[in-house]
């Protein structure tokens, strides 16, 4: 993607003004509600129109105030998966998912509609109306709406809010498979930290309608260690899942880890909270904890009474939360040799 | 036991063609009026509502009358008319412009509500999927307020059918030619004798009424399916 904006839009009392260049693949803009992201995600798709500025895609200009210039929504190629789906009521999920291919110009078909509607795990439900489908499918049929429409750039204005947080990560997986099997560039809106980090590679950071900063995801999550009330959640991807008494093993890359979640369907990713994880200078020779893991210590970051650790586990990168007192009377410092600790329930599965 | 004469079963038929002709030409003008109050932002927004809807509120007889002026041979579009060898005064086509004229506010009220009921939201949706204005009119408005559009049609139907004073002054009530229903109906209570008469039109009447609105209830329910509300 290479998207240059600046713009300036007053909405009553809240003002935009943002000035930002992206050209990551795939751009997260973070922020919470009111912040002016969707508000942002209108300008750039046409919906508003900003007070003044310029937006340019892909060498393109799609807006600029000073030559009056101001292309529609219908010819920005922009696409928008909106918060609540809004697939067209009196249309057949097929009817929906192709909406957008048919009026693309035929040269700009990239993308196969049969390859897509497999990667959605559409096929069955095709001939179906859209009212009959449940919060998943309809994002989903959402999503391949507007990627068949074959657009420059995607935005995705809080897509999954909508739904509970079982099925928000079920759906999870369809994004990533799309975004990862179909070249296509994706600006991702969220207050979520967990779809930033797996949705984004670049991240702005939104506030009262300003960009505030701009950082990697995984830089963003770390700083949520210091400052967030949540603190740090590692994403760990486990394979393998096999029954292990009342317990799960499953594989870590070349680490066992036992779990207490059963193996399920999907890619058995987990979220592991860096307080959950203890360290010991030395093997404790017997502990509930289940998962021992021998570390080494590649970076410390932090401030006042949180500091992270940047832990290295068999080539696995696992970040853990410990106290100041804790860093000095284990002595750890960058190359040190720790032994990781954690509880067989401290995983909890995403998806 | 109720018997109806030729020239009642003329007026019947006469009043179906009447009630058909002007709604099937009011719709896509009505369409159009909504679809411009909705959603199009021109000048004068507010003038072209109240024009619409000024029949709404004027006695017919005031609508039949400048209709008249309007139509008549020094007017301004019966002039035009009568060079083109047309006549709208005291004929069937004064019938259908009166019931049209009488019956659109009803129309256009009838679309506009179902225009507005539709969530902008589906609009903004297909214009990024690379629909034109008039792609999302066709696409996504029309077949979103079809069922707006059936009851407006039967409103404005069961309108034109009663439809009196406005088609007295501009078409007469000449039988067999411009003699509709009520028309029919008005003549039989003037004349001694004739109230039986006009009791079997009235029937007739409620019985054309009430299939009209049963056609519609049971069209209606099909768009209701199908849209899955």
């Amino acid at each position: 993607m290479n998207l240059e904006v600046a713009l300036r839009k007053n909405y009553g009392k809240f003002q935009l003004k943002v000035e930002f260049s992206l050209t990551a693949k795939h751009c997260g803009i973070f922020g919470p509600s009111g912040s002016g992201k969707s508000t942002l995600m209108h300008l750039l798709a046409g919906l508003l129109k900003p007070d003044e500025g310029r937006i340019m895609l892909a060498g393109r200009e799609l807006f600029n105030s000073s030559r009056n210039l101001n292309v529609p929504p219908e010819e920005r190629r922009i696409g928008v998966v909106f918060q609540h789906a809004h697939l067209f009521p009196h249309m057949s999920v097929r009817r929906n998912l192709l909406y957008g291919w048919r009026r693309t110009p035929l040269a700009e078909r990239l993308i196969d509609p049969e390859a897509l509607i497999r990667v959605l795990q559409l096929d069955h439900l095709l001939d179906r109306g859209v009212n009959a489908l449940s919060g998943g499918e309809r994002q989903r049929v959402a999503l391949g709406r507007t990627v068949l429409a074959c657009p420059r750039l995607i935005l995705m204005d809080e897509p999954l809010s909508g739904l509970d947080e079982e099925l928000k990560y079920q759906i999870m997986p369809y994004l990533k498979k799309v975004f990862g099997e179909f070249d296509v560039p994706l600006l991702f809106i969220s207050h979520s930290l967990h779809e930033m980090r797996m949705m984004a590679d670049e991240v702005l950071v939104f506030e009262a309608g300003e960009v505030r900063d701009r950082l990697p995801a995984e830089e963003l999550a770390r700083r949520n260690l210091v400052t967030g009330s949540r603190g740090y959640a590692n994403l760990l991807t486990l394979s393998a899942p096999q029954p292990q008494g009342d317990l799960w093993l499953y594989r870590w890359g070349e680490t066992p880890l036992v779990l207490t979640e059963p193996g399920g369907m999907g890619d058995n990713v987990f979220e592991l909270a860096a307080k959950d994880i203890t360290l010991f200078k030395r093997h404790p020779e017997a502990s509930s904890a289940r998962n021992i893991l021998p570390c080494r210590v590649t970076e410390l970051f932090g401030v006042g009474n949180r500091i992270g650790v940047e832990l290295d586990c068999g080539g696995n990168r696992l970040i853990c939360q410990i106290v100041p007192e804790s860093v000095r009377e284990l002595d750890i410092r960058e190359g040190a040799e720790v032994i990781g600790v954690i509880k067989a329930s401290a995983f909890r599965r995403l998806y | 036991m109720l018997t109806l004469s030729p020239q009642d079963i003329q007026a019947i038929w006469l009043s179906a063609q009447v009630a058909t002709a002007a709604t099937l030409i009011s719709v896509p003008f009505g369409f159009v009026a909504a679809y411009l109050l909705v959603f199009a932002r021109v000048p004068g927004k507010p003038l072209l509502e109240g024009l619409i809807n000024l029949p709404l509120v004027l006695p017919p007889v005031v609508v039949g009358y400048l209709l008249l002026l309007l139509f008549g041979q020094s007017g301004m579009l019966g002039a035009m008319f009568h060079s083109l060898g047309l006549r709208v005064v005291f004929t069937l086509s004064g019938a259908v412009i009166a019931s049209a004229v009488v019956g659109f506010p009803l129309l256009v009220r009838s679309i506009r509500t179902g225009m507005e009921d539709i969530d902008k939201r589906y609009l903004q949706a297909s214009r990024t999927l690379g629909a034109r204005w008039w792609d999302t009119l066709l696409t996504i408005i029309l077949p979103l307020s079809g069922r707006a559009v059936l009851a407006g049609m039967t409103l404005m139907f069961a309108r034109s059918l009663g439809e009196f004073g406005a088609t007295i002054i501009l078409a007469g009530n000449i039988p067999g030619v411009t003699q509709t229903i009520p028309l029919a109906i008005y003549e039989y209570t003037n004349t001694p004798g004739g109230d039986r008469m006009a009791l079997t039109l009235c029937l007739v009447s409620i019985v054309l009424s009430f299939a009209v609105l049963l056609v519609s209830e049971s069209i209606s329910r099909k768009f209701r399916q199908r849209a899955g509300q």
